[in-house]
Formats: C-alpha cells, structure tokens, sequence
C-alpha cells in the first residue's frame, strides 16, 4: 500500500471507508442490550402470571366446572351461569355497537363537513371517551341504563349497552380507519356510473372495509368481555346459579366470577378463580386470533 | 392578448345564438338523442352536446380555469390539451358533475347539455352521470369479479333485461371481451392495467351512457395497451361523444377531431395561476396551421 508509486499505478487504498469511531459502536452495542432487556422483562412478567395461574388454576379445570353453577361448596361450584352470562353480554353488546359505530364511523367519513366546528368537536370527544376510566361508565349505567331514564334494572341488556357504550369509541376509530383505507378512485368509480352516495357506500365502500371493520369489533369485544368494574356498578350477580334466558334476566360473567370467588377465605375458591383466568384467557386469545386471522385473509391491496 | 382569447376560435365565431336543442328534458325524462342546430351557413355548425360559455371554475374562490367557451360536438371525439395545472381535468370534471364531490368546487357561466343547463336546481347530479359516463387516469375497478364489475352500473341503475347479455355487450363493446370470456368470476385486480381500463370504459359503457369523459385513460399505459385504448376510441365515435384529457399530444392528433388548447397564466390580479382555452379548433389546424404562436410553440415541442 505505500510501495505505491506513480510508475507502477496509484492505490486508492486511502479512499476506504474507514471504521466507525470506537464510541459509537459501543452505543449501539449497549442500546441493542438495554432493549433486549426490556423485551426480556416484559416476557418474564407475563410468563410468571402465566405460570402462577396454570399452576393454581389447571388442577380445578374440568368438564364439570365448565358445566355446572356456582355453589357455597368449592368443590362443587362451576362456572357455566358466567360463560353463559358473557355469552349474552357480547351479543346484546354487538348488536349495539355494530350498527352503532359504523353508522357514526360513516357519518364522520362521508358525510361530515370537516371544516364545520361541531364536526371537529365530535371527532375530538371520541378519541376522549376512549381514554375515560371503565368505572365512568359503569356509573353512567348506572344512572341512565340501570334507574334513571331508561330503568331497565340490573339485566344482561344494562350490561351490553354499557359494556358497548364503553367500547364504541374503539369501535369508530377502528372502522374510520377501515372506510378510509377504501380508495376514493373506487368511490368515483361508482359515482361516475350514476351511482347515488348511499349506493357507493353500501355496494362498494362497506364491503370494501368490512373486514377492518370486524377486526375492530371484535378486538373492542375482546376488551369488554374483560371488564369487571362497571358490572359492579349495574348489578352483575355474585351468586347465580341459573343460566341467563334472555337480554331481561339477572346474570353474572366470567370477570366478574373470578372477582367474587377471589374475596371467599377458601383456598379452593383461589384455584377455582384461576381456573376461570384460565378460561377467559383462552377465549382472548381465540377471539384475537380470529381478528388477525380475519386481517390477513382478507386485507385489501389497493 | 389574453382578453382577446374568447373568441379567439372559429367555433365560437357564431355563438351566442338560441339554444338549438329541443331535449330540454334530457336529463328528467328519456334519454332523447338531440339534434344540433340549424345555423347550416356556419361551417362549424355540427349537432352538440356540450355549449360551454363562459365557463369559470373556482376552488374556494382561486379560480382554477377561466371564461371557457367552446362547443362539443356530437359523434366526435375532443381532445383537452395543455400543461399540468391548466385545468383541463378540472373543466372535464364538470361535464358530468363530478366536481360536486368536491364542497368548495364551484362553476360559473353556463355549462350547457343538450340545450339544458347543466347546473340548474332542478337537474340532479346523478341523473347527469348515468348519462354522462367518465374513465379516470389509473384504472380503477372495484374488488370484484370482472362480471360484478360490468354489472355494478346497470345493477344500481336498475336496467331491465338479461345481465349476462349485458355484461357480455359491455365487455365486446370494450374490445375487452375475448380476453376476460372465460374468466368473468376471476377478480378484476388479476388484470394487466391496459385490461382493466378497458374494463373500466366496458364498465363506463354498460350504463349505455351519451357521453363519455376520459381523463387521461393512458397515461398509467404501456404503449401496445394505450394503442388498443385509441382503436378503441376510435370504434366508439361512432355511437358516443368522447372528451379526452390527454399530456400525450400525439395521442390528441391520433384520436381527436376538435382540439382545446389550455394554458396557464396569472389572473388581473396578478395572485393567482389559472387555466385559459388559448385556441380551440380542429384538431388538423391546432397541429398544422395553429392560430395561436403560444399553441404553436406548445404542440411543436417548443414548450412544454
């Protein structure tokens, strides 16, 4: 390299790219670790939870404790009334917040004029009620669902209505999104063929988005399946033990079984509690799965 | 030299003039084929569909083309030439209402269809479009089968008769048809680009539309698709009146009979860029003995 001289050609060997400084690869080497740490952390938490409630849980798991009502006696007592109650919950709660939500999810991305103040203002105070406290809403219930206005008393219906009222912000942000990934060329498309608004948006934009839209719906679901703090503000039932025959009877869920069997003194009524977490997180974890599975199969490329 | 530009054309020369169509109600009642004047002096004086005078689009009040007069003939395919921003797509948005999707897009002056005013208050925007069909730039068909595509207009129009015979129509007429015949379930994203947008003119056709407005149909093209796209104009002239936007100049001299030529220049305000028709004219004369030195200097490559 420095026997180069001009009779016999020159080296470009002083044109390398040199090393990068020594400092700075010790950043990045130190930063790599640190986030591998939080990543390892995090892991470790949600594996010990894991761990601790199969080991507590797994022993009580059985058909029978699937299938029967809860009862004084731990070894009897089973969880059917709360699947069954859960079960309803989330059907009176889709009924209410599909139509809901996407109707509102519409209404905000066709039809509202953006450069109206009260149209912002709508837009802002939804992202704001996705960020108020689950128990808000239990108290609204409450007030409005349970006595108040509507009175319709501690049933599976107060229950769904403020498990959706809870969730439909979720539910709106997620199916804007899914109207506005359809294109406006597929919008023109259909308008320029003479199609009114209304039939652009039935025939092509919400069928166009609709696999966004029940991502979101069921991800919502998935968060209000779990949610224990406003039933026990509209009555969800310690002990039941009959299943729920309709949107007008008493009920209790699987959140908030697992809340009641964990204030019993008994040791037995722990691992029956657990193996409810169990359960519900198994229905999670299916629910969510359905939801990627949903994305991926029918994800659009524009 | 701007001021002088609207009647800068031989077409305009004779307008004003009555309103020489009688399908006043072509766009509440029947599609009714309309005939033109009857000025037979006048050269010029060919059946029309569209009279614009004094034409005037704005944005939010920043006008975006200005004070365009021309006429549109029947059976006849009109070219919309001119650099980017002169507001040729813009004008070609109002011929079928379009422009309404946008809230502060607003038109001046009369835009005039079949003798009816395009833009009265009684004249419903939709019922302008099943009239009035348009293809985009990019091709855009739904996310659907080939079949579902075609039937989508007829679908929601409500046309009586047999849908496969339609389709099938459609897709021939769209010289489309030997292509796509034996797989009219498949999805229509499958399509190379210059299918789809023949698709998307089968699609614009199946509505059995007067009018049909295509807005720079090749500039997403290849150069063997776009010169199916021209034959096929060609073939349709004889049914339909076309307007096509086009960057492609040698496309304009292939396809069109009349030729507007837009430019961009600041308004008296001296704020504003706007769009002017400098010269409009048939579409021989545009490229060989221009009026206009601005045209001349633009279609020769001088300028552009």
């Amino acid at each position: 390299m420095s026997a180069a001289s001009p009779g016999f050609g020159t080296t470009t060997a002083h044109r390398r790219v040199p090393p990068a400084p020594r400092g700075e690869r010790v950043r990045n080497v130190v930063f790599e670790i640190l986030l591998a740490l939080c990543l390892v952390l995090a892991c470790l938490l949600l594996g010990t939870l894991l761990v601790d409630v199969i080991s507590d849980g797994a022993g009580s798991l059985s058909w029978d404790f699937l299938t029967r009502p809860p009862s004084a006696l731990p070894t009897l007592a089973g969880l059917e009334p709360a699947i069954f109650g859960t079960l309803w919950l989330v059907i009176t709660c889709v009924a209410f917040i599909v139509p809901v939500g996407v109707g509102t999810a519409i209404y905000l991305e066709e039809y509202a004029d953006r450069t109206r103040w009260w149209n912002r203002l709508i837009e802002v105070n939804i992202q704001n009620l996705a960020a108020v406290p689950s128990i808000v809403y239990g108290i609204f219930g409450l007030a409005f669902l349970y006595r108040g206005g509507l009175d319709l008393g501690p049933v599976i219906l107060t229950g769904g209505l403020t498990l959706g009222l809870l969730v439909l912000p979720v539910v709106i942000v997620t199916a804007r999104e899914a109207i506005r990934a359809v294109p406006p060329s597929i919008r023109e498309g259909a308008m320029a063929l003479g199609a009114t608004r209304w039939q652009t948006i039935w025939r092509q934009v919400l069928p166009g988005s609709i696999s966004g839209v029940a991502t979101g719906t069921i991800l919502a679901l998935s968060r209000a399946i779990g949610e224990t703090a406003p039933l026990l503000l509209i009555g969800a039932v310690v002990f039941i033990t009959e299943n729920p025959s309709g949107p007008d009877s008493r009920y209790t869920a699987i959140p908030f079984q697992i809340f009641a069997w964990l204030r019993f003194p008994q040791e037995e009524f722990k691992n029956k509690a657990a193996a409810a977490i169990i359960v519900l997180m198994v229905v999670l974890i299916a629910m969510n799965s359905i939801a990627i599975w949903l994305r991926n199969r029918y994800q659009r490329k524009w | 030299m701007a001021r002088e530009d609207r009647t800068a054309s031989p077409a305009n020369a004779a307008q004003p003039g009555p309103a020489p169509s009688p399908a006043h109600d072509a766009l509440l009642g029947a599609a009714e084929r309309p005939h033109g004047g009857h000025r037979i002096a006048h050269p010029e004086d060919r059946p029309w569909v569209f009279d614009l005078r004094d034409v005037t689009v704005t944005y939010a009040g920043v006008p975006a083309v200005r004070h365009v007069n021309f006429r549109i003939h029947e059976h006849e395919v009109t070219a919309l030439i001119g650099p980017s921003g002169c507001g040729k797509s813009t004008l070609l948005r109002c011929l079928n209402r379009m422009n309404d999707l946008i809230p502060t897009a607003s038109v001046e002056g009369e835009i005039s269809y079949h003798g009816q005013n395009l833009y009265a208050k009684q004249v419903d925007a939709v019922e302008v479009r099943k009239r009035i069909g348009m293809v985009f730039q990019k091709p855009n068909p739904f996310p659907k089968s080939v079949y579902d595509n075609i039937a989508f207009g007829p679908r929601v129009l409500g046309m009586k008769g047999d849908m496969d015979e339609i389709v099938e129509q459609a897709l021939r007429r769209g010289a489309v048809w030997d292509e796509v015949k034996d797989r009219l379930k498949d999805n229509a994203f499958g399509m190379s680009g210059g299918q789809q947008q023949r698709l998307c003119i089968a699609r614009a056709l199946a509505v059995a539309p007067d009018v049909i407005l295509m807005d720079e149909p090749c500039s997403a093209l290849d150069p063997i698709s776009t010169g199916r796209i021209e034959d096929l104009i060609a073939e349709l002239k004889s049914d339909y009146s076309i307007v096509i936007v086009t960057h492609n100049m040698q496309q304009a001299a292939r396809v069109s009979d009349m030729t507007a030529f837009f430019t961009v220049e600041l308004d008296e305000s001296e704020k504003h860029r706007s769009g002017r028709v400098i010269e409009f004219d048939a579409t021989d004369k545009i490229f060989t003995n221009p009026a206009d030195p601005r045209t001349e200097a633009y279609v020769t490559g001088k300028v552009g």
